[in-house]
């Protein structure tokens, strides 16, 4: 206090000042982290693109992968990971809405769901090679799946299964009491609320986890690579819709596949820079598809929050 | 309830108890789905444990922990794990390195700084950083990072654990920033409003009111960052090179442990091999690593949670 009392009035103006200034510095540099962090985003975006020009083209979505980079495709990248997505979808959607809804709307307050919880959260940090490694040995030798495209579609699907969880509960918990509780007042059962109201008010929320789950799944290799996806893949999987009755075959299922992570991998790793391209457009694909997704994901998130009026 | 109902149609009440039964189904099959998650981790161990067990019969313990070289698909094996551990911590170090500064300014400048409008709409664009599928950063590593380093460091190799690890921290940017922002902004506002009113600037209550009163929060954040970079494969695989090799010189090139997975993946080994338990047996190394970060994180987060 004596100390404070010495300090005449100009100094103390000084200091004052000095910490203002270094209020701005600060803000200054915290917007050029910020902006540093994304311009390296778009810089990314950018050289993809125009490393990879000379790939774009009808070609590149058409051909099988080849010994030459000109003529090298997508084609069976760019199937596998669609066929993969579908069984990746519809099986993350189902088992995680029903797990949200579960530990939301069912689960009792003890111990048991506690553990529920706690998995959930502990999946969500296992990292990814370690699902690759469960599958690997779980769906690939002792199911018997083979490398196939389910056992792919099973192991993202276990590995956004929390994103679909999370996403799923928090849209689950923003619909308000009143709603369950004049539901349940006319009489409606445990399930017809959930079926009936909060479901319904719940949609945006669940397909913005998903979407953001499949844009997560989308850009996977590693996982994939484990359970052995082959990059050199030049045939299609059966298709799945055909023209006889039923009109619905299962055979791409237990089809070998590549996909578009392991496409880019294979072609990053081959010595022939001629390959480097390649590996920039299906990149710049990936990427694309990655951000797009994002894009669509918080439109549909904003998009419901404006029109939901409680 | 049968009383009441008693007036009514026997109609009503048999729908009524149709409708119940159906509600105990509902909640068994809901119940199964949350299972799921159980079973999953149930199962991550079961299969590690399981598998690597074979490994284990061949390689004691002890020479697993302690011997020098990492080489089961040689001729001459040896198998310590020792070599992958430490690619693995130097590339984890060197990526946090990165995101730990730049994703405590971040977080520092939304939470205390930014304008309400600035803050919602960067956040979402911060986060399609960590969005970028992890083959395209590795190649982004390879490519692009690596030259770059070349031309400050011209003697560099063309594999190198400095430039996956400066990646790798770039891409955890975004989750150490917006776990570090959530616990700062679960400080209470009155906190902030004392400093204030005793005359400190923002940055003064940032740095000596709000990030110690967060504290647990930013080491939680951190901590959840490491496990991340310990499990990062891609990058690592493509930018760091193949080669297990006992240094912690960031300038070097060596092998991690999700590295070693991938590359004894792509090859074809048979499934009864010791090639193909030893990433079983490497792969109980990361989950046990990962897990211990993440359930110290786990505490961390859940305490910043309540302190207030």
């Amino acid at each position: 206090m004596a100390a404070a009392a010495e300090l005449s009035l100009a100094e103390i103006r000084r200091g004052l000042s000095w910490r203002k200034q270094l209020d701005k510095i600060f803000v200054l540099l915290g917007l050029l982290v910020l902006f540093a962090c994304l311009g390296v985003l778009a810089i990314l975006f950018f050289d993809l693109v125009r490393d990879g020009a000379s790939r774009f083209g009808w070609d590149f979505f058409t051909n099988f992968p080849s010994r030459k980079a000109e003529r090298a495709g997508i084609l069976s990248a760019w199937v596998g990971t669609s066929l993969i997505m579908l069984v990746t979808a519809l099986v993350a959607l189902p088992v995680g809405v029903a797990a949200a809804i579960y530990l939301e709307e069912y689960a009792p307050k003890n111990w048991f769901t506690g553990i529920i919880e706690i998995n959930v959260t502990n999946l969500a940090g296992v990292p990814s090679i370690v699902y690759g490694l469960l599958a690997l040995g779980l769906f690939v030798y002792k199911f018997n799946f083979g490398q196939s495209v389910l056992s792919a579609g099973l192991t993202l699907a276990l590995l956004i299964l929390p994103i679909v969880v999370v996403a799923t509960r928090e849209s689950l918990r923003a619909v308000p009491k009143a709603i369950r509780e004049a539901a349940y007042g006319l009489g409606a059962t445990r399930w017809e609320v959930t079926k009936d109201h909060v479901l319904p008010y719940s949609t945006g929320g669940i397909l913005t986890g998903l979407i953001l789950g499949l844009s997560r799944a989308i850009g996977e290799t590693a996982p994939i690579i484990t359970i052995g996806a082959l990059s050199f893949i030049a045939f299609l999987p059966p298709a799945p819709i055909g023209g006889e009755f039923p009109f619905l075959n299962f055979e791409w299922l237990t089809s070998e596949f590549t996909a578009m992570p392991i496409q880019m991998f294979n072609w990053i790793s081959r010595p022939d820079q001629a390959f480097q391209a390649n590996a920039a457009a299906a990149g710049a694909i990936l990427l694309g598809m990655t951000l797009l997704m994002n894009a669509i994901a918080i439109y549909i998130r904003y998009r419901f929050r404006k029109k939901i009026n409680w | 309830m049968n009383n009441s109902a008693g007036t009514l149609a026997a109609g009503f009440s048999e729908s009524l108890r149709y409708r119940k039964i159906r509600d105990r189904l509902v909640e068994l099959i809901l119940l199964a789905a949350g299972l799921v998650a159980v079973f999953t981790t149930v199962a991550i161990v079961f299969i590690l444990v399981y598998e690597s067990s074979f490994f284990f019969e061949h390689v004691s313990i002890r020479e697993f922990l302690t011997d020098t070289m990492w080489t089961p698909l040689f001729a001459d094996a040896r198998y310590g794990i020792m070599p992958l551990v430490a690619g693995t911590m130097t590339t984890t170090f060197v990526g946090l390195a990165v995101a730990i500064p730049l994703g405590t300014i971040i977080a520092i400048y939304l939470a205390e700084f930014a304008p309400h409008r600035l803050r919602e709409t960067i956040k979402p664009m911060l986060e399609l950083l960590g969005a970028v599928p992890t083959v395209v950063y590795g190649y982004f590593a390879l490519v692009m990072v690596t030259p770059l380093l070349q031309k400050v460091f011209p003697e560099l190799p063309g594999f190198n654990m400095l430039s996956a690890g400066l990646v790798i921290g770039l891409m955890i940017v975004p989750y150490v920033a917006s776990v570090a922002e959530d616990a700062m902004r679960a400080v209470p506002r009155y906190m902030r409003e004392g400093s204030y009113a005793m005359g400190a600037t923002r940055l003064q209550t940032a740095l000596r009111v709000v990030v110690p009163g967060a504290f647990s929060g930013l080491a939680a954040a951190y901590i959840l960052g490491i496990s991340r970079a310990v499990g990062e494969t891609m990058v690592v695989a493509i930018a760091a090179g193949m080669q297990p090799n006992l240094t912690f010189n960031p300038t070097e090139p060596a092998a991690t442990i999700t590295a070693y997975i991938v590359q004894v993946s792509l090859g074809d080994l048979p499934h009864d091999s010791i090639g193909y338990q030893s990433i079983f047996a490497a792969g109980l190394v990361l989950l046990l690593i990962t897990l211990v970060f993440n359930v110290l994180g786990f505490f961390l987060t859940r305490k910043f949670r309540e302190a207030y």
